[in-house]
């Protein structure tokens, strides 16, 4: 395999197959072409739908401005791929570079690359997850199948959950003038990824728009009618909720499960892979024909201590997949390290909200510019010393200056004066990140150690 | 003892050419001389500074304004208070967010490509009034007319007025600039007159978008009543004037640049001719290639900023040359070929951060129109003389005339 003449030939008729065929895979699959890749290409995805982008799913597509069938990802160039798609794939042969396919096929690889994503984790009672009327909100036919019930003008909708995609929902919900129950069992909406203080403007903005917002409250039950229609939730403060649709809406869960002993560094946390997106196996050492990008993957990070670091934000998923496919390619020396500063935005109650570095790692925040009470503000965070993360509502434009200072591992607070800098900018404050012991749909980004062989991490439903 | 580098961009015999005193300026990325301001030229360095802020548009923020030339005679002091460009948070927020109400998303989502089809008849127009296709002067027969004509509409002023602003347009953008023969009480003084007079002519034309609204800008802004209540009349006619002169003097460089631009690189030209599409690329290589805004000159410091190594006390005046970091060769391979192929065109063409060119996507679609359809209708053209006579502004830069021929005009 490895010698004279190895890459030569695996560029030229090598077999390369991409597990899932979403944001990642995609961007993977053109930049092998771009960079001259001429053999055999495998896409492989669960669902039938060739790559489509997901952050419209919960804003145009349930305005009724989209429909869930044009979100389709725009094409940088041909890829010339076999593409195998409707089919999920269940097993890996490490040894004998295989995939097992859900329809008993087995595809073969040279390099091998893993970008299954995450999904939505269901409501746990499966009974209650049953009902007709609720949903979960990740793929395109979640998309489409809520965007059709909410078009049909239900009396009342639930979200349960107030992370980013349960905001989004609710804030698209009252966009087209529907009664919104928002259930979170955090302090405030948003209270995992960017902590109370902040957590407490993304609350003011859910109920200045109507939503009935409550915090600190569980679903303990959700129960159907006669016909098998879902009609209330019950929650644990006592109180009873009548809605016609409930949307569960409690974070993701990493699709690893189909590498279940195969002998992969995956587990629930993502799969383990090196900077230059080479996974690890379980026993740490590093492969160097099975790669990991996007969603699902897990890597050290120079800004953090080289603990590995996982993310779920689209601009990730894109560049990792750049640098997964770049290093597939190349001999050792030429391989790329990825080292993305972590950013993602959100649209919701006609705010943008926009994040830079790590603010669910911050323990102290300070309003730099503008203010909180104008629900128009950067809130830079500050973690032993230095700043780490900074958030912007209504003032994305100013990001690209703090994410420097996170690059550089600027001293928090910081010292200087800046424009628009308001008496709520003198001081730092507690950051009001609730206590990570505590369950709840958390922060979209979280550092998961050192292991690369980490699996004994088990979620419990907070419900 | 060669003239200093600034004086040598303000110099008008350089303006035809100034990119190789911009390739010496970038040898010091932050360039400063005796007690003149801090000039800044590489890509990344500018980029950053956009972003910065320490870094204030408030000229009331400058310890002192000897030794800048371009700020020296701050011609806004005084009549009108200041335009959101010269204005740092929140009071610039709350201006340009009310101002784009009635010009873009989410709002006014429609209001540009809505002029689309006006827009065409207006190149159209031009195109067909040529005349004398032997001698062409592109500027005062198209790149003129053209965006004064769309801004008037935009705006909701009365085209027949245009003999009367273009003179407070012209004498307020010049004021932006030295031109080391004038006397400088002298510039100051009738850019204090032109402001004055352009005040009170857009004054009484509000006053009459008051009481009997259309469906312009102006009644617009003179009627809503949005979130933020609405603009308080001096506001409101700095905002108009901000608008008028930055759509006047600004998009018929941009023009005028580009046909220069595509003649001097006649493949380019073709390409464009036989398909439309390409004006896009095109556009945004210009933007990199041929800025219709050199540099900002109006900022300055808070507080001490590091910048490479040189620390910019607080209240020092800062230039900020677009221009040159569009020519940055760490950010731009080969940065002096014009090439819409680019896979990567970031320029600072519009500046960047929160004072980014507010009428971006009306130049754009302006200038993809005005462009793809000379190079349509225009047959066989060429130019007359290279380099032309340029204006004497340093800071808006542009041909004042572009002298060419043609073949014909095709329908």
């Amino acid at each position: 395999m490895i010698g004279d003449g190895f890459l030569e030939r695996f560029r030229r008729e090598g077999r390369i197959v991409v597990v899932g065929a979403s944001l990642a895979g995609l961007r993977a699959a053109e930049t092998l072409r771009d960079k001259g890749f001429a053999g055999s290409l495998t896409m492989i995805g669960d669902e039938p739908h060739e790559p489509y982008d997901r952050p419209p799913l919960s804003k145009q597509v349930l305005l009724g401005r989209a429909t869930a069938d044009r979100t389709a990802l725009p094409r940088r160039r041909s890829v010339d791929a076999t593409w195998r798609l409707g089919v999920p794939a269940t097993g890996l042969d490490m040894a004998a570079r295989r995939v097992r396919l859900g329809d008993g096929d087995e595809v073969p690889y040279d390099r091998l690359l893993i970008a299954t994503g995450v999904r939505a984790r269901p409501w746990p009672r499966e009974e209650e997850a049953e009902l007709d009327g609720v949903f979960v909100l990740r793929t395109r036919d979640d998309g489409a199948a809520l965007a059709r019930r909410l078009a049909e003008g239900p009396k009342r909708v639930l979200v349960i959950g107030a992370g980013f995609t349960g905001s989004e929902i609710a804030s698209a919900c009252r966009e087209r003038g529907l009664a919104v129950t928002v259930a979170e069992r955090g302090a405030a909406p948003l209270v995992g990824a960017l902590g109370g203080v902040v957590g407490a403007v993304a609350a003011e903005l859910q109920r200045e728009h109507g939503v009935d917002l409550r915090c600190g409250v569980m679903v303990t039950a959700l129960e159907g009618d006669a016909s098998g229609r879902v009609r209330a939730a019950h929650l644990s403060d006592g109180s009873t909720v009548e809605a016609e649709v409930v949307i569960v809406s409690l974070g993701a869960t990493r699709n690893t499960e189909w590498l279940a002993g195969s002998g992969l560094g995956a587990g629930p946390r993502g799969i383990a892979c090196d900077a230059g997106c080479r996974a690890f196996d379980f026993r740490g050492i590093v492969t160097d024909d099975i790669y990991a990008a996007g969603d699902v993957a897990r890597c050290p990070h120079p800004l953090f201590g080289y603990q590995f670091l996982s993310l779920e934000h689209w601009g990730n998923a894109v560049s990792q997949a750049g640098i997964a496919a770049h290093n597939m390619l190349s001999e050792s020396t030429d391989r790329l390290p990825h080292m993305e500063v972590p950013a993602f935005w959100s649209s919701q109650f006609g705010v943008n909200i926009k994040s830079v570095g790590v603010p669910s790692l911050g323990t102290q925040v300070l309003i730099t510019q503008g203010s909180l009470e104008e629900h128009r503000f950067i809130a830079v965070y500050g973690y032993q010393g230095r700043v780490i993360g900074a958030v912007a509502f209504d003032n994305a434009r100013w990001l690209p200056f703090y994410q420097e200072l996170i690059e550089r591992t600027a001293p928090f607070p910081p010292q200087f004066p800046t424009v628009d800098r308001r008496a709520e900018g003198q001081r730092p404050v507690d950051a009001g990140f609730p206590d990570p012991s505590v369950p709840s749909h958390g922060p979209t980004v979280t550092l998961s150690g050192y292991s690369p062989a980490d699996r004994r991490m088990t979620f419990t439903p907070a419900h | 003892m060669t003239p200093s580098l600034l004086h040598q961009i303000l110099d008008f015999a350089n303006r035809a050419d100034p990119y190789p005193i911009y390739e010496e300026l970038r040898k010091t990325p932050v360039h400063h001389e005796g007690d003149g301001p801090y000039v800044v030229s590489t890509y990344y360095e500018v980029r950053s500074l956009l972003h910065d802020p320490r870094i204030s548009s408030d000229a009331r923020n400058l310890a002192s304004t000897t030794g800048d030339p371009l700020t020296e005679t701050a011609p806004e002091e005084g009549v009108l208070p200041p335009s959101f460009l010269r204005l740092d948070p929140p009071e610039h927020d709350r201006l340009r967010r009310m101002t784009n109400r009635s010009f873009g998303p989410p709002h006014c989502p429609h209001r540009v490509d809505g002029m689309r089809g006006e827009l065409h008849g207006i190149v159209s127009g031009l195109i067909g009034d040529i005349g004398d296709t032997g001698r062409i002067d592109l500027v005062d027969q198209f790149a003129y007319p053209f965006p004064v004509t769309v801004i008037c509409r935009l705006l909701g002023v009365p085209r027949e007025d245009e003999a009367r602003f273009h003179v407070w347009a012209d004498t307020i953008a010049a004021s932006l600039d030295p031109d080391p023969d004038a006397d400088p009480t002298e510039r100051g003084r009738s850019a204090h007159d032109a402001r004055m007079q352009l005040g009170m002519y857009l004054a009484g034309l509000i006053e009459e978008r008051r009481r009997k609204p259309g469906d312009d800008m102006l009644s617009e802004l003179a009627t809503a009543k949005g979130p933020d209540g609405t603009m308080a009349t001096m506001e409101l006619l700095s905002t108009a004037a901000l608008l008028l002169i930055a759509g006047h003097e600004t998009t018929v460089n941009l023009v005028t640049n580009g046909m220069l631009t595509l003649l001097r690189n006649p493949d380019v030209l073709e390409r464009l001719r036989a398909d439309p599409r390409l004006a896009v690329p095109v556009v945004e290589e210009l933007l990199r290639f041929e800025p219709p805004v050199q540099l900002v000159p109006q900022r300055t410091t808070l507080t001490d900023v590091e910048v490479r190594g040189v620390t910019i006390p607080k209240g020092a005046s800062l230039w900020l040359v677009l221009a040159s970091g569009n020519r940055d060769p760490q950010r731009f391979e080969n940065p002096d070929r014009f090439d819409p192929d680019r896979k990567d065109i970031q320029h600072l063409g519009f500046g960047s951060g929160i004072h980014s060119c507010f009428g971006a996507p009306l130049a754009r679609l302006e200038a993809r129109l005005a462009l793809s359809e000379l190079a349509r209708r225009l047959e066989n053209p060429r130019l007359l003389e290279d380099p032309p006579p340029y204006r004497q502004n340093a800071v808006l830069r542009g041909p004042r005339h572009l002298h060419i021929a043609c073949d014909g005009i095709r329908p």
